[in-house]
């Protein structure tokens, strides 16, 4: 379980993040919602140290990451996955290369255990035989899907989505993220996703937390989030004429 | 640099030379980059030292017209000038264009597309990771570049002074061999350690802290050559200052 008390960032007196506060369960799919400049992708950044809050704790199973040192940060990043917008996949390295990266740097395993690994995290991202492609060979959707098996590589904990549909067509964004969601119920990781995407707020959206000008207005699930009297995340989610007609005809 | 750089730039070189998570992939990482700075800059500096040591020696076969002076010092100061300054600071210069200019959008491009968010969050120094392989093989390559560079430019010497008939290639080779100093050579290697941290050290730190978008990574590489250039002719002014 994550949990974030009271967090605060500014830059250059620009308050971004003002007293967040949350529990994020493990198992279930956590999603971070808001517009564009809500704060949402500094909050993550927050999360994951890299950015230091201003004020506030960020609890990883009730370890205090804000004022951890340099190395101890490092053994709670070790159980830390993370699929960046644009996949932030090694453009030098095959697709093989990059899924095996952390495992050279943190493992002592052989090189057929590595290989076996790779294979697997493919396989679960239905991308079995792309090893030695490299990501320029590949399409968006493949390229967050090797996101994911690099993220999944080591087995983590914690797992963190930045934006995960940006860039992809609807069908797309669906696999991705029913891929995210069976993962993190297979093997009950503490998922996190950043989206302003509506088709995963209602899919996957087991624990919504959405934030407007830097502060949390909301909290609740998918199921509730269509039932509220809250003006900011009305217009939020029924933004789009689709959302509009769906909510005038039920 | 104004000193909020200069601080920022001690900083990162700080956390550079923290220990590496696994020396094995560092050792890979640093082979890489020496082929890269030192096999990959070979044709060039040869190219380059060659011509230098020819024109070299014609401009000064042109300046000593006295037949009061013999000819044996054309040879002896293409020498000195190739090993004291024209090899280790034109081949820095050059350097500092081919290789900073690559390191500087190599990292910046990285930093763009979130590759070194995604290195930190898997827990990976990433100035280490990616930084000391390159200062590495620069403090290393750099030299044997000069040393390879100060054979050509005397050898272009010969070579220029022959075809064009300057000078015989005897005197040539008496002026070169002539009150020999070795320590000019240690001078100068001196001089090729300092820039080829200079080339690496500085384009890595512009790259590394690139903020926005392919317009920023150009000018981050434009700023790397830069800083770096001057640096290096400062450097070389204050090494022949202390040693000589």
């Amino acid at each position: 379980m994550i949990e974030i008390k009271d967090i605060y960032k500014s830059f250059s007196g620009n308050d971004v993040l003002q007293g967040i506060s949350g529990k994020f369960e493990e198992g279930v799919t956590n999603l971070i919602i808001g517009g564009s400049g809500s704060g949402k992708t500094t909050l993550l950044k927050c999360m994951v140290g890299l950015h230091q809050p201003d004020s506030g704790s960020v609890l990883y199973d009730g370890r205090d990451f804000t004022p951890m040192t340099y190395e101890q940060r490092i053994e709670v990043r070790k159980e830390i996955g993370m699929l960046f917008q644009g996949s932030a996949l090694f453009d030098s390295m095959t697709v093989e290369e990059n899924i095996m990266f952390p495992l050279n740097m943190f493992t002592d395993q052989s090189r057929k255990e590595k290989l076996e690994r790779v294979d697997f995290c493919l396989e679960r991202v239905n991308l079995a035989g792309k090893n030695k492609l490299f990501p320029a060979e590949l399409s968006g959707g493949m390229k967050k899907r090797v996101g994911i098996a690099r993220a999944i590589s080591m087995n983590p904990k914690y797992l963190f989505c930045d934006e995960p549909n940006s860039g992809l067509d609807p069908k797309t964004s669906i696999v991705i993220d029913e891929l995210i969601q069976e993962i993190t119920e297979e093997y009950k990781t503490t998922t996190i996703v950043v989206t302003h995407d509506m088709n995963s707020v209602m899919g996957i959206g087991d624990y919504i937390l959405f934030l407007h000008e830097g502060k949390k207005f909301w909290e609740g699930s998918n199921k509730e989030i269509a039932h509220t009297d809250i003006k900011e995340l009305n217009d939020f989610v029924f933004a789009s004429r689709f959302m509009k007609a769906a909510k005038d005809k039920f | 640099m104004n000193f909020t750089n200069f601080g920022r730039y001690i900083l990162l070189l700080k956390s550079v030379f923290r220990k590496p998570e696994k020396l094995k992939i560092y050792l890979k990482e640093i082979a890489k980059q020496m082929d890269y700075v030192g096999v990959g800059s070979l044709g060039l500096i040869a190219i380059i030292s060659t011509f230098i040591g020819a024109v070299m020696t014609l401009q000064i076969a042109f300046q000593l017209v006295s037949d009061f002076i013999p000819k044996t010092i054309i040879g002896s100061v293409n020498r000195d000038s190739s090993i004291l300054e024209l090899s280790p600071t034109i081949s820095a210069i050059v350097l500092a264009g081919k290789i900073g200019s690559a390191i500087s959008s190599e990292i910046g491009s990285m930093r763009v597309t979130e590759q070194i968010d995604a290195l930190e969050i898997m827990g990976i120094n990433a100035p280490g990771y990616l930084i000391l392989p390159k200062i590495i093989s620069g403090i290393t390559m750099v030299p044997m570049l000069v040393i390879i560079s100060m054979f050509l430019s005397i050898t272009g010497g010969y070579l220029g002074g022959s075809l064009s008939g300057a000078v015989t290639p005897a005197e040539y080779i008496q002026g070169i061999t002539t009150d020999f100093n070795p320590y000019t050579i240690v001078v100068a290697l001196v001089k090729a350690f300092v820039f080829g941290f200079i080339i690496t050290s500085v384009p890595a730190y512009e790259g590394f802290y690139v903020r926005g978008g392919a317009l920023e990574v150009s000018q981050a590489s434009t700023r790397a050559v830069v800083i770096s250039c001057i640096s290096i002719l400062v450097c070389d002014y204050l090494v022949t200052q202390l040693l000589l």
